[in-house]
């Protein structure tokens, strides 16, 4: 789960971590009387669920309540779009208005999971402001790398060690050091996968403050942190993404026409693979899950069906825990109740295969049967859209 | 032969009171697996379906039963500790099926159990089986598969069970499968099964199914080009995924390039790795490498 840069800061505070003043503004009003607040100039930042907002006209400095009214007005109710959106962008509901920052050095500060070292790592760098990616790629020597063991957690000496390598002097070494802390901090205890902070910078006074801030929550924690999942923005979220989390399917909208319901994820990957090599284009990827009902099955067509893009429907079971005729029933259940005619292809395979096929055959529902994936992708690809 | 578990694994279920547990329990017996154990904290000293005694720990279950490997079905709250306990309990060989379980659970499991003499398969995954011992430890449909010389190893679940069932189709049997998981931190990756297919005089050849994210079809690559002596057929999916969207499996998410699909094409290519072009063509990639090996008639 995504949250926005406010909410990160709020979480920051929390554990100590320097951030500027800021106010959340959700009309233009509010951004003049806010940037009033703040001494009448202010930097307004449009909260997205996405990078790379800086470049993209997200972030703009103003000099004056009015101007901060207008930019304001300017980007509310509009979609941002950046190199890390879509190219419908994401809509901007939330402004962060903040105090300007005295900026003298800008450095990289992340903690993430490296699965090689199956642990946490801390990643330090001197590029900050950049794109960490290209500073990866380009000057890779530039990015400093802390393996933590999980068990004893980010030792005093590690942090020492990063701060040495940022070659940051001995008046802000102990503050920078404190902030690195901190921010393992917030990594464990909220059961993050990323935190990042780019910039953190050095004011002209030798402070450390965290001009940015990027929290990615661990889906599967949140049985533990309640108050974390209040942070959650469904606005930022593909609508039918959200609505297939919610019923707890696994749903990644597509470009192309051709929905794809698949039990189990790695076949369902494999199945848009397929779809794509035959030349028909997946309009998403399902995994309708292990010990789904007829009901739930029936809810993950409906998601399908409601998506205007759909054409035509593949259908790949292999039924295991999920058997074919509980699949049969929520497939039939859905295109009756939506009375849908999008024509569909169904393969099915494993435990109750035979009353899985008798139920959609006896339907009436426009199916055509394939026994293998090869078989599957041709009859998709005949169907004319 | 075949890799991990075989005629002498004596199972011990962690969750068999439990609808999953129970249902998966009576499955692998129904296969002729040997489950000698259950355990269920507060439910010790009852008989699971009358036939397998249910134990409140693993410490007594091993005590009383001798089981060496252990299957584990609770939820992901209670997983990690349930890893722990038969690590604890000196369980050589642990599979955790549970889905969800968080990550930074799991770093700090892989480091407990890092230097003590447990395997962990998994989490997230669905078990594994000899076909040729009747021994099927996890949630596979035991039905599609045939005993053989081909090994399977696989990041997925029901993909697994369509490369099986492909290569059964084609009458081409199976040493052993192993499901390692589908979650960014795992026990036991590619590497170190590829070394156990290597060391298994009963593995001619291995079929191996990668996905998106991380690195491990790279190692697996580097790792079949500088020792691996046995063919491989590999393939990798999620050529259509979007970049960082989480494709079901918590692992399976495109983070840089070398998490795509293409990155690991390449380096499976260069170390000599038969790749079968789609997941339809399983079977007949497998069917055409060991022919040309002359390990099939």
């Amino acid at each position: 789960m995504n949250i926005h840069e406010f909410q990160a800061k709020e979480v920051f505070s929390r554990y100590g971590i320097p951030v500027p003043r800021g106010i959340v503004a959700t009309t233009p009003e509010e951004a003049k009387a806010a940037t009033a607040e703040l001494g009448g100039q202010s930097v307004v930042k449009a909260q997205i669920h996405a990078g790379g907002r800086g470049k993209s006209g997200g972030v703009k400095l103003v000099r004056s309540p009015e101007e901060a009214s207008e930019v304001a007005q300017t980007m509310l109710g509009t979609n941002l779009v950046t190199p890390q959106t879509g190219p419908e962008g994401a809509p901007v509901e939330k402004l962060l208005i903040e105090e300007l920052a005295d900026i003298k050095q800008e450095l990289y500060v992340a903690l993430t999971i490296d699965r090689d070292h199956r642990g946490p790592a801390l990643l330090v760098s001197t590029q900050g402001g950049m794109d960490i990616e290209e500073v990866a790629a380009n000057n890779p020597e530039d990015i400093h790398t802390e393996p933590v063991d999980p068990l004893s957690g980010l030792m005093p000496f590690q942090t020492r060690r990063l701060v040495r390598k940022l070659g940051l002097d001995q008046s802000v070494a102990s503050e920078a050091a404190k902030v690195l802390s901190a921010l393992y901090r917030v990594f464990v205890e909220n059961d993050c996968t990323l935190v990042e902070i780019n910039p953190l910078i050095i004011t002209s006074e030798g402070h450390v403050v965290a001009l940015d801030a990027k929290i990615n929550l661990d889906d599967d924690s949140m049985f533990r942190h309640a108050d974390l999942l209040a942070y959650r923005d469904v606005s930022q979220e593909d609508p039918l993404e959200a609505q297939a989390s919610d019923l707890d399917i696994a749903y990644v909208n597509l470009d192309g026409d051709v929905g794809c319901l698949v039990n189990g994820a790695g076949l369902a990957m494999a199945t848009l693979d397929v779809t794509n090599a035959a030349g028909a284009a997946p309009a998403n990827f399902l995994d309708v899950g292990g010990g789904a009902t007829p009901e739930k099955v029936s809810s993950a067509v409906k998601i399908i069906l409601s998506d205007p893009k759909v054409k035509r429907v593949l259908i790949n079971i292999f039924g295991g825990i999920l058997r074919c005729d509980i699949a049969g029933e929520g497939i039939v259940m859905a295109y009756k109740e939506t009375g849908s005619t999008v024509p569909l292809v169904v393969r099915m395979l494993g435990t109750n295969v035979v009353e899985g096929k008798e139920i959609l055959g006896a339907s009436g529902l426009p199916v055509v049967f394939a026994d293998t994936l090869t078989d599957a992708s041709n009859a998709i690809k005949q169907i004319k859209v | 032969m075949g890799v991990l578990v075989d005629e002498t694994t004596r199972v011990l279920v962690q969750g068999i009171t439990g609808k999953e547990g129970s249902f998966h329990a009576r499955g692998c017996m129904a296969y002729g697996t040997n489950v000698v154990a259950g355990v269920t904290p507060g439910k010790g000293g009852t008989m699971f379906d009358d036939k397998v005694p249910v134990f409140n720990s693993v410490e007594e279950a091993v005590a009383e039963t001798q089981a060496n490997m252990s299957l584990i079905f609770v939820p992901p709250p209670f997983a990690p500790d349930a890893i722990l306990e038969s690590a604890d309990a000196g369980i050589p060989l642990i599979a955790c099926i549970t889905e969800g379980v968080p990550v930074q659970d799991m770093v700090k499991v892989y480091r407990y159990i890092e230097n003590k003499p447990t395997r962990l398969i998994g989490p997230n995954c669905p078990g594994l089986i000899n076909p040729g011992a009747k021994c099927k430890i996890g949630i596979m449909p035991g039905a599609i598969h045939l005993p053989g010389r081909v090994g399977v190893l696989s990041r997925s679940g029901t993909l697994t069970y369509e490369a099986v069932g492909q290569l059964t189709t084609l009458n081409l049997g199976q040493s052993s499968c192993v499901g390692i998981g589908g979650d960014p931190i795992i026990g036991t990756n590619f590497v170190d099964v590829l070394r156990l297919f290597d060391a298994d005089p009963d593995t001619d050849a291995v079929v191996m199914i990668g996905e998106i994210g991380g690195t491990m079809e790279q190692d697996a690559a580097a790792f079949i080009k500088a020792e691996f002596s046995k063919p491989v057929a590999a393939l990798v999916v999620g050529a259509s995924a979007p970049p960082g969207k989480r494709m079901g499996h918590a692992g399976a998410i495109i983070t840089g390039e070398s998490a795509t699909a293409e990155y690991k094409i390449a380096a499976l290519t260069d170390a000599g790795a038969w790749v079968i072009p789609t997941p339809a063509d399983i079977g007949t990639t497998a069917q055409e490498m060991l022919r040309s090996k002359g390990l099939l008639t």
